[in-house]
């Protein structure tokens, strides 16, 4: 289980931040307002954020800070979106991304 | 088409050090560019007090060191675009930035800068075993992300690879986090970082196993996930020893194994590199100025070479200053001056037996600067 | 067995890097043990103490020294040092105990009047230990400082307590 970090020395406490849904796979998902999507995903144990493009192997968060490429996932339609480093915002629709997700396929 | 006077790329410590310099020595027009979500780079997850001397903040956690430069860049007037990416030059120092916007879109961006410092940090890097690619491996930074930045655990169980300063201070800030450090794991046979990071380790009763790799990586969690780590003894020769396997069940594998400078806008210009193994790979010559061999594009922080965040920070000042100078800002005495005053701070950084590898190597990539282009 | 290949400071060590307390100061009361045996350059240490009782000096790469007779065992210097690598040693606290304050910043927050598992410099349990004092002001920047009493005979051993 990934939890939450919600009461730390250094950082406080982190009891009722604003919550707001976004739709993963199709299945709705709490987010914390303004944190990335990968963060709300790794809190609800969701690990593998795309597939690879050769042999389908699953990726997840690798860098957190936009460098990899490996939480790349659908977002709202579009491929290739570092979760990472974009922010959950209401309604957001969110999909696991195999291959190229769709987008700039090489044939 | 958009110009500035000074274009920054990378709102980490050097970046925002270069541009607080930069506009209290009276540039006027500094722009600031980062692809994160917010500024400040690596150090807003550094919640441990920092080394050094007053002078660099000392004894101050990195987290309030970098809200302080936000505000103080903030109150200065530094214009900063985040989500935004610099995604490369054209001749003449027309950047392209794919610059994020406010409803969540992306728009392409062409600005031409008088100056350009370029400080886009470093990146992690990784280790190859049986089984790396599984989903719950990551860098050791990607972990203290999580929990320092987002405050989510990144697993459970945690198997720590590398024992430098990233190792240990992550392990420790993993287990403040709530998260279970199952063994810290280091090829060397030595323990890389300062003696008293190991220290907290130690009392935390979690085992350091030097000699000791990563043999294999099994994914047999949910969706693949790391599910046990096996780690070998290694010889002299860094070859496994047979037999001397020990398997421990784990959710989660970090890479603390260093960093390599983040050079692919450097390497966009025409700019002469030089290969530096203490300094984690190709870096950008420079000299005492941080300019590079192109006129008027300057370098900072661990884009230079991989150090730690005071250095980027001093780096960052040079920058700042030396970009003032040559916008007309400050006269080229009162530039020299300051320069002297941060050089010789940065000379106290790289002191000691931790320091001195690094006071070598920064000499070596600027010994080989050629002098810059007419 | 040098605190770089196995993760923690032998005795041997601190006495070479003549950090070691005499016993006559350990007799008066409570003192700051410096355990920093590593040239780094770091010496906020210093600059907390108000009574010059830690020597660095220059280099800032030299190892701090304890002026025995100058420290007066407040305790400031404890929060401060990044590596959280001071304590403060009581040996005189009664005839039968001694205390150890130290840093500690994990969750949850020992309580006074708790016991607790003291362990040594590996994280090996020593014995059972009484938090007599937790400290966290805002001068000590969110670094709580948790005093321990435990029998006497393991005052040099003890440096802080079993995580919950």
């Amino acid at each position: 289980m990934c939890m939450r970090v919600t009461d730390h020395v250094i950082l406080g406490q982190d009891l009722n931040p604003k919550m707001i849904e976004i739709t993963v796979d199709g299945q709705k998902v709490p987010a914390k307002e303004g944190e990335p999507i990968l963060a709300a995903l790794l809190a609800q144990d969701i690990m593998v954020n795309r597939y690879t493009v050769k042999r389908n192997e699953p990726r997840g968060l690798f860098c957190g800070i936009g460098q990899c490429t490996d939480c790349a996932m659908i977002v709202n339609g579009k491929a290739n979106v570092r979760t990472c480093i974009t922010p959950a915002v209401e309604g957001m629709i969110v999909e696991t991304q195999y291959g190229y997700g769709g987008a700039n396929d090489v044939k | 088409m958009l110009n500035k006077q000074l274009l920054i790329v990378g709102a980490g410590p050097a970046g925002l050090a270069a541009a607080i310099e930069a506009k209290k020595n009276g540039v006027k027009d500094v722009l600031l560019v980062d692809l994160n979500m917010k500024a400040g780079g690596q150090l807003m997850k550094q919640i441990h007090k920092f080394f050094g001397s007053k002078e660099h903040r000392a004894g101050v956690r990195g987290i309030d060191t970098g809200a302080a430069m936000l505000k103080e860049a903030e109150e200065l007037g530094v214009e900063v675009w985040l989500k935004s990416t610099c995604v490369g030059f054209f001749d003449d120092k027309v950047a392209c930035i794919e610059k994020g916007m406010e409803d969540g879109s992306k728009k392409i961006i062409y600005l031409k800068a008088e100056t350009i410092i370029i400080a886009t940090g470093g990146q992690e890097n990784v280790v190859r075993f049986k089984g790396w690619t599984t989903p719950g491996v990551m860098g050791a930074g990607a972990a203290q992300t999580m929990i320092n930045v987002n405050k989510v655990q990144p697993g459970q169980n945690i198997v720590m690879l590398g024992t430098g300063n990233v190792g240990l201070i992550v392990s420790y800030q993993l287990m403040q986090a709530g998260c279970n450090v199952v063994c810290l794991v280091e090829a060397a046979p030595g323990i890389g970082g300062y003696g008293v990071h190991a220290s907290k380790i130690s009392r935390a009763g979690v085992p350091i196993y030097t000699k000791h790799t990563i043999k294999e990586v099994k994914g047999n969690g949910p969706n693949g996930r790391v599910s046990e780590v096996t780690i070998v003894e290694i010889d002299p020769k860094f070859n496994p020893i047979e037999g001397t396997e020990k398997t421990f069940a784990a959710d989660t594998v970090t890479l603390a194994a260093g960093l390599k400078p983040v050079s692919e806008l450097v390497k966009l210009q025409d700019i002469e590199l030089v290969f530096n193994g203490p300094f984690g790979g190709w870096v950008p010559t420079h000299n005492e100025k941080m300019e590079t061999t192109c006129p008027g594009i300057y370098v900072a922080g661990d884009t230079t070479g991989v150090e730690e965040a005071n250095t980027a920070l001093e780096e960052g000042k040079v920058a700042g200053v030396s970009a003032a100078e040559a916008l007309g800002a400050i006269s080229a005495a009162e530039a020299d001056k300051q320069r002297a005053e941060i050089w010789a701070r940065l000379d106290g950084l790289r002191m000691g037996p931790f320091g001195e590898k690094r006071a070598i190597a920064k000499k070596e990539v600027m010994a080989k600067f050629p002098g810059v282009r007419a | 067995m040098s605190i770089k290949e196995v993760g923690y400071i032998s005795m041997q060590e601190l006495i070479d890097a003549k950090q070691n307390i005499s016993d006559a100061r350990y007799a008066k009361g409570p003192v700051a043990v410096v355990e920093c045996v590593q040239e780094i350059p770091c010496n906020p240490c210093e600059a907390a103490c108000k009574f010059g009782a830690i020597k660095i000096g220059e280099p800032i790469t030299n190892l701090p020294k304890i002026q025995e007779d100058n420290c007066t065992g407040c305790g400031v210097c404890v929060a401060q040092c990044p590596g959280l690598a001071i304590v403060i040693v009581n040996k005189a606290y009664s005839d039968t105990e001694a205390t150890i304050a130290f840093p500690y910043e994990y969750i949850p927050t020992p309580k006074e009047g708790e016991e607790w598992e003291a362990v040594n410099r590996q994280g090996v349990v020593q014995c059972k230990g009484k938090i007599v004092k937790v400290m966290n002001p805002k001068a000590f920047d969110r670094t709580p400082v948790v005093t321990v009493a435990v029998p006497k005979e393991f005052a040099d051993e003890v440096r802080s307590i079993k995580r919950k």
